[in-house]
C-alpha cells in the first residue's frame, strides 16, 4: 500500500523489547492537518510508537510513512519533515534558551538570515521573548514545555509530534500549553499528533482519539463518537432500600440503555440524562426506597477507556508499575 | 554518508560554550595530575630512578607523563558527555535532526578534542611556571601532534563504551577499571624497563605507552623507542579507535 496524501499511514507496526511487545501491530492513518491523539495509561506503548515514527528507535516489523517518507528506508527525509517534543525535557540547560533554539536551527540547516527571524518568531508565540537570553536550567517546568514546543517549529515541519506535552505541569500552564497547540494546528495547519493520558486533554485537543492499551488500540475515533458507544449519560443514585423492585423497574423501561447496581449505587445509561432526572426519582420512590442522593455525569473519555479494556486508566498504570518494578528492579520507573 | 559542515561547527560550538561555562570543572580537572605531579616529584626527587635517561631527572621524566594523564582523562570525558545527553534527555535533540550520524560523531571528537588540547596546554603552562623547559621549539609542533593523536583515540574509546551504556554509574567504573590501568600501564611515572616481563608486554599493547613516550621524545628529547615509531603507532590507534567509535555510535539506538 502506498502512503498516498495522509500525513501518517501506519500499517502492523510492532517493537519489541527483548521479551516485551511494546508496540503490537498497529495501524492508522492521520490526514493531513488533523490533530490526532494516542491515550493511554503508562506504558501503553504511546512514547514507543512516537520514537519510531520520529526514527529513533526501529520497528521490530510492520511499516509506516511520515510525510510520504518510508520511516526505516528514508529517515533523513522523515526527520527533515517533523518536529518533536520529546516526553522528557530534552534541552541544555548550560545553553539560553534563545542558545538552544539556535542550535536547533543550525542543525536543520536554516540560513542564517532566515534564523534570526524564525526564533524570534516562534519565541513570541510561546511569549518567551524576554527570556530567552537566561540559562534554560533556570527556566520553570512550563517554560521548558513552552520553549521545546516553540524549537519543535523553527523547521516548520509538517507533523508535530507532541510526547504528553503537559505531563507534570499546573493546570493554568496546561491550559496554556492547550491553546499554543490549538492554535498552531488552526493557524498554520499543522499536523499534530499527541500522545497523553489525561482524558480531558485528548477530548479538548483532538478531532480523532487512539486509545491504547498493552502495545494495542482498542478504539480510534472522534471523541464524541466513542462517547455515543456508551450509549449516553449516566444518572447515579444512591438508594436505600426495595432492590428488587427497583431492579425489577428500571431494566424494564425502554429509555435505560444499561442498568448496573452494586449494592446502594445504581447507574443508568440514557441519552438526555437531565430531562429524565425527575422521573427517575420518581419511579424509585413509587418503589419505597429512599433516593440519598442524585449525580448526572457526561460520559468521559475515562468511560469509554474502561468500556473497551475493563479497567481504569488508574488502574492500569497501577499494574503496569508492577510489572515495570518485576522487570528491572535496580532501574526504578524508567521505561526502556 | 554526507558531511554537514554547520552541524558539526554548531555541535563543536555548544561544547565550547558548556566547557567555558563550567569553569570550575575546568579547574578542577587540571588538580587531580597538577597533585600528581608535584608529589611524586617532590617525594620522588632525590630518589636514584634507574633508566630515566642521560641527564634526565625524575621532574624532566614525569612532566609529560603528567601530560599524558591529562589527555587521557579529559579526552575519555567526551564519552561521559554522550552518556550525560542521554541522562538529560538532549541526546534525542540531536539524534532527531537530519544529519548524518557521521557528522554528530565528527562534531562531537571536534569539541572533544578543542577541549581537551586547552587542557592540556593549560597543564603544560602550569609546569612550565613550575620550571619545566621545552628541549625545542620546533620538536613542540610534534608534541602537539602527539596530543591531538591521544586525544582522538580515547575519545574513540570513549564513544565506543558511551554506546552501549545508559548511565553514567557505569562511566565511573570504566574510569577505574580501565582508564586507571592504561595510565599506570603507560609508563608515564616510571620507566617501563622497571616492571616484570609480563606487565611490560601488557603495557605494550596500551595506546598511551606510545603516547607519552613520543611526548618525551618531543618535550624533553629522550624516548625509550624511535619517535617515528611511537608517531606511527598512535596514528594508527587514533584512526583505530575513532573508526570503532564512530562505527558503534552510529549504530546505537538512541533512547
Amino acid at each position: 500500500m502506498e502512503p498516498g496524501k495522509d500525513a501518517i499511514v501506519v500499517e502492523d507496526l510492532t517493537r519489541v523489547f527483548e521479551d516485551v511487545t511494546a508496540v503490537d501491530r498497529i495501524s492508522f492513518r492521520v490526514g493531513q492537518g488533523e490533530l490526532f491523539g494516542l491515550l493511554g495509561p503508562n506504558g501503553a506503548g504511546k512514547t514507543t510508537t512516537i520514537n519510531m515514527l520520529s526514527t529513533l528507535l526501529r520497528p521490530s516489523s510492520g511499516r509506516a510513512w511520515v510525510g510520504g517518507y518510508d520511516i526505516v528506508k528514508h529517515r533523513d527525509e522523515v526527520r527533515k519533515s517533523i518536529g518533536v517534543v520529546f516526553q522528557e525535557t530534552a534541552l541544555d540547560g548550560k545553553l539560553t534558551g534563545r542558545e538552544n533554539l539556535q542550535f536547533h536551527a543550525m542543525m536543520y540547516g536554516l540560513p542564517r538570515e532566515e534564523r534570526k527571524h524564525r526564533i524570534d518568531e516562534v519565541l513570541a508565540l510561546v511569549d518567551l521573548g524576554e527570556k530567552s537570553g537566561i540559562l534554560v536550567e533556570k527556566y520553570s517546568g512550563g517554560m521548558k514545555r513552552r520553549l521545546e514546543i516553540a524549537r519543535g517549529l523553527i523547521q516548520d515541519p509538517k507533523v508535530l509530534f507532541l510526547d504528553e506535552p503537559t505531563l507534570g505541569l499546573d493546570a493554568q500552564t496546561r491550559r496554556h500549553i492547550w491553546d499554543y497547540v490549538e492554535k498552531l494546528n488552526r493557524e498554520r495547519r499543522v499536523t499534530i499528533i499527541l500522545t497523553t493520558h489525561y482524558m480531558e486533554e485528548a477530548d479538548f485537543l483532538c478531532s480523532r482519539v487512539a486509545i491504547m492499551d498493552k502495545g494495542r488500540f482498542v478504539a480510534l475515533d472522534a471523541p464524541a463518537r466513542l462517547k455515543d458507544v456508551l450509549g449516553g449519560d449516566v444518572v447515579s443514585l444512591g438508594v436505600k432500600g426495595e432492590e428488587d423492585c427497583l431492579d425489577g423497574t428500571f431494566r424494564s423501561l425502554s429509555w435505560v440503555k444499561k442498568f448496573v447496581r452494586r449494592g446502594r449505587d445504581v447507574n443508568l445509561t440514557l441519552e438526555n440524562g437531565e430531562r429524565r432526572i425527575a422521573e427517575i426519582v420518581t419511579l424509585a420512590q413509587q418503589c419505597g426506597a429512599t433516593v440519598e442522593s442524585v449525580r448526572l455525569r457526561e460520559p468521559s473519555l475515562e468511560d469509554v477507556f474502561l468500556h473497551f479494556t475493563g479497567h481504569t486508566i488508574r488502574e492500569q498504570e497501577a499494574s503496569s508499575a508492577d510489572r515495570l518494578r518485576l522487570m528491572m528492579p535496580h532501574r526504578g520507573g524508567r521505561r526502556p | 554518508m554526507i558531511l554537514n559542515g554547520t552541524a558539526i561547527y554548531v555541535l563543536w560550538l555548544r561544547e565550547m560554550k558548556r566547557y567555558l561555562r563550567a569553569r570550575s570543572r575546568i579547574l578542577g580537572s587540571l588538580l587531580q595530575p597538577l597533585f600528581f605531579m608535584v608529589f611524586l616529584g617532590l617525594g620522588f626527587r632525590r630518589m636514584q630512578v634507574p633508566g630515566l635517561g642521560e641527564g634526565v631527572d625524575y621532574i624532566q621524566f614525569l612532566v609529560p607523563g603528567i601530560l599524558g594523564m591529562t589527555l587521557l582523562f579529559s579526552s575519555s570525558m567526551q564519552g561521559l558527555s554522550v552518556i550525560w545527553d542521554r541522562e538529560f534527555g538532549f541526546l534525542k535533540e540531536i539524534m532527531v535532526a537530519p544529519v548524518s550520524r557521521t557528522s554528530i560523531v565528527l562534531g562531537r571528537i571536534a569539541g572533544g578534542t578543542t577541549t581537551t588540547m586547552i587542557q592540556g596546554l593549560l597543564m603544560l603552562a602550569v609546569t612550565l611556571l613550575l620550571g619545566f623547559r621545552i628541549k625545542s621549539p620546533l620538536l613542540f609542533l610534534w608534541a602537539l601532534a602527539f596530543m591531538i593523536l591521544i586525544a582522538f583515540t580515547f575519545i574513540g574509546i570513549g564513544l565506543m563504551f558511551a554506546s552501549r551504556m545508559k548511565d553514567s554509574q557505569g562511566f565511573g567504573i570504566i574510569v577505574n577499571f580501565i582508564l586507571f590501568p592504561l595510565f599506570f600501564l603507560s609508563g608515564a611515572l616510571y620507566p617501563l624497563d622497571n616492571l616484570p616481563r609480563a606487565v611490560r608486554i601488557l603495557s605494550l599493547l596500551d595506546p598511551l605507552t606510545y603516547g607519552v613516550d613520543g611526548l618525551r621524545g618531543t618535550l624533553i628529547g629522550v624516548s625509550a623507542r624511535p619517535v617515528i615509531l611511537d608517531f606511527l603507532v598512535m596514528a594508527a590507534s587514533a584512526v583505530l579507535m575513532v573508526a570503532l567509535g564512530t562505527l558503534l555510535f552510529r549504530s546505537s539506538e538512541s533512547v
